[in-house]
């Protein structure tokens, strides 16, 4: 046996210095001092939700109000409400609004549809193997590239592209590309994120209650529509405002499978770019932050966020 | 068949989860309007039993038939047995009086005349003016009384309970006992009382199976359990029992076998006092403990056996002799139990 013979066999327990160092002396006034505590765990990000968001919102909102001299393409700061009247009363804005909300709404439908049986699967039907599987398989397209995804939809919705080779047989042609190619392509892109919230919020309604609901009498569409919907409902909201807010700024997909139709982030984009009026585009900008808030108090009304 | 039919019956019941089985090969019979209690340890197949009754497992083998009729393979919405269960399971989205009209309201029943029948199931059980908050507002022994209105105002022929007073403390479980029992008798249905509270089943129910590794060990009545323990499983689960082995029986007993004698039957006296028993033998006071009605003395025997004995707390108390005493304890032939052999496992 190998025993180190220099080490005493000593039991007592060392103990560290019971005051002194800097740090214990730092902590002790710590927990006497809440505020100061808070204050510093909440001062960094507090100040860098301050700069970064909303200083950049401020910053936009003030753009809005510049102008663009015609002549030179230079910004004028000279303050001005013509680009936000430009931008609610020309037909072309009030029409590509429409269309993005068209979008933006549509996708989250066809994804709050796709994602309710896939997440129930998950959280009340699979064995904890699959449920584990289902969560990988779910969040593995997020690990590509958007680009990549939105070029692989073009290739699948190509004329002679797989979508097409599908549905020939059954007498359908592939959409081609336009709005239901981009919707079909924004609904696959966002779909993760409205199943994951979902999934959750009906990992959280006990089997008890399933149980309960069959057992006094609820049949399986009684017992979805009166105990699990409203029980899920801020969970649904949840994956929707995901959906939606992401449908409505995109403005790469419709570029790839949009064909020539233009959503706003196409306006946006090509007012900073090409047309080189930036004031313009952020009085664009605005449009769907306007319309974000008007749907989350819409949301909040229906009490959805309460329980969240 | 002779009589009436059985509420519940059981046939060669046996469910198996991969290869584990939790009910194995269960046959039992329970009359209408029975109080009727499953009693047993963790994990001996009791709750399964229950889920198997209401519908929430499929049997691997084996039929269920209610009053007559076989349900085996209905769908728990189609059979007429509803559930207490241990969480309660109240729908927190909904008012207590949405919960307990739910049972109604999937039966289609009108709005007005549904909330009419959940207000009175309320008053039954005394909650008659909670019925616009939430669950999460009630104690939880209020939510019990919710969860007893809501199975019951559909007015189901068979009431299973799943340990519901488990989640309560100690005086609201014995004021809930009494009310379960008198609810049971207004409302003339059989209930079927899942528990692992030994003493809340002897209280409660006309009959008790005690279940042990998913089979029922004994069957009867309360006191029969109580007395006439069949086996030393249940000597030692239902209540306190001295249990002698065949070696400690010869010596005490002039007999083989196993043998139990409950601690209340045992009388002990100070050595050298008289003891009227038809069996004795001398001992030293080992323990002392107080528990509040009476005193519970073990006594090591010069056999070499301990023997646990109650006394009343009056006034000629062994116990106040203290530990290290002589004292004689003893008993009489009409309280010894025999029981089957121990299980070798």
């Amino acid at each position: 046996m190998t025993v180190d013979a220099s080490a005493p066999p000593t039991r007592r327990a060392v103990l560290p210095p019971q005051r002194g160092s800097i740090a214990r002396r730092g902590s002790v006034f710590l927990s006497r001092h809440p505020r100061v505590r808070l204050s510093l765990l909440l001062g960094a990000p507090l100040f860098w939700l301050g700069l970064v968001y909303i200083a950049a919102l401020a910053a936009l909102l003030i753009t809005a109000l510049w102008t663009v001299d015609s002549f030179t393409g230079q910004i004028s700061h000279t303050w001005t409400l013509d680009n936000i009247v430009a931008v609610l009363t020309g037909s072309l804005y009030q029409t590509v609004t429409l269309r993005t909300v068209g979008v933006a709404l549509l996708v989250t439908i066809i994804d709050i549809v796709i994602a309710l049986p896939i997440a129930f699967y998950m959280a009340k039907v699979a064995s904890p193997r699959a449920q584990r599987i289902l969560v990988i398989a779910i969040l593995m397209p997020l690990w590509a590239s958007y680009l990549v995804k939105a070029y692989a939809w073009r290739s699948v919705l190509s004329q002679g592209g797989i979508f097409e080779w599908l549905v020939a047989p059954f007498g359908g042609h592939s959409p081609g590309y336009g709005l239901p190619a981009t919707i079909i392509t924004l609904s696959y892109l966002w779909l993760p994120y409205v199943i994951l919230p979902i999934y959750a919020g009906l990992e959280r309604v006990p089997d008890s209650l399933l149980e309960a609901s069959a057992d006094l009498g609820g049949g399986t569409w009684s017992t979805l529509r009166l105990v699990v919907l409203p029980m899920i409902w801020p969970a649904i909201i949840a994956g929707s405002i995901f959906s939606f807010s992401l449908s409505l700024g995109d403005y790469i997909t419709v570029n790839i499978v949009g064909g020539a139709n233009q959503m706003l982030g196409n306006l946006v984009y090509s007012n900073v770019g090409a047309a080189n009026n930036l004031p313009l585009a952020a009085a664009i900008a605005l449009i769907p932050i306007l319309i974000i808030f008007a749907y989350l108090a819409a949301v909040r009304r229906t009490g959805a966020l309460n329980n969240l | 068949m002779t009589g009436a039919q059985p509420a519940i019956r059981l046939t060669g019941l046996t469910k198996s989860f991969g290869s584990v089985t939790a009910v194995d090969e269960v046959d039992l019979d329970i009359a209408p309007g029975e109080f009727f209690s499953m009693l047993g340890p963790s994990g001996s197949g009791k709750t399964t039993v229950l889920r198997l009754i209401a519908g929430f497992e499929q049997p691997t083998s084996g039929t269920i038939s209610l009053l007559g009729r076989d349900v085996t393979d209905r769908a728990p919405f189609d059979r007429d047995v509803n559930t207490v269960f241990q969480d309660y399971a109240l729908f927190p989205h909904m008012s207590v009086l949405d919960n307990v009209a739910y049972g109604l309201r999937v039966r289609g029943v009108a709005k007005r005349a549904r909330q009419e029948q959940a207000r009175a199931a309320l008053d039954t059980v005394r909650l008659g003016g909670f019925a616009d908050r939430k669950p999460s507002q009630l104690s939880g022994g209020q939510r019990q009384r919710v969860a007893l209105a809501r199975a019951t105002v559909v007015q189901p022929k068979v009431l299973l309970l799943d340990e519901p007073l488990g989640a309560l403390d100690l005086k609201l479980r014995e004021q809930m006992q009494v009310e379960l029992k008198e609810l049971q008798r207004n409302l003339g249905i059989t209930f079927i009382f899942v528990t692992h509270d030994q003493q809340e089943a002897l209280t409660l129910s006309d009959r008790i199976a005690v279940f042990n590794d998913g089979r029922i060990v004994q069957l009867g009545t309360p006191a029969e359990i109580y007395e006439r323990p069949a086996s030393s499983f249940v000597a030692a689960f239902v209540g306190t029992s001295n249990i002698f082995d065949d070696s400690t029986s010869q010596a005490l007993l002039g007999r083989g076998g196993v043998h139990s004698v409950r601690p209340e039957k045992v009388s002990v006296a100070t050595e050298n006092l008289p003891l009227v028993a038809d069996r004795t033998a001398a001992g030293v006071l080992a323990e002392v403990i107080y528990v509040g009605s009476s005193t519970q003395l073990i006594v090591d025997l010069d056999a070499g056996t301990r023997v646990v004995a109650l006394e009343q707390n009056d006034a000629h108390r062994v116990a106040s002799k203290g530990r290290g005493a002589r004292v004689t304890v003893g008993w009489n032939d009409s309280d010894i139990v025999t029981l089957t052999a121990p299980a070798l496992t």
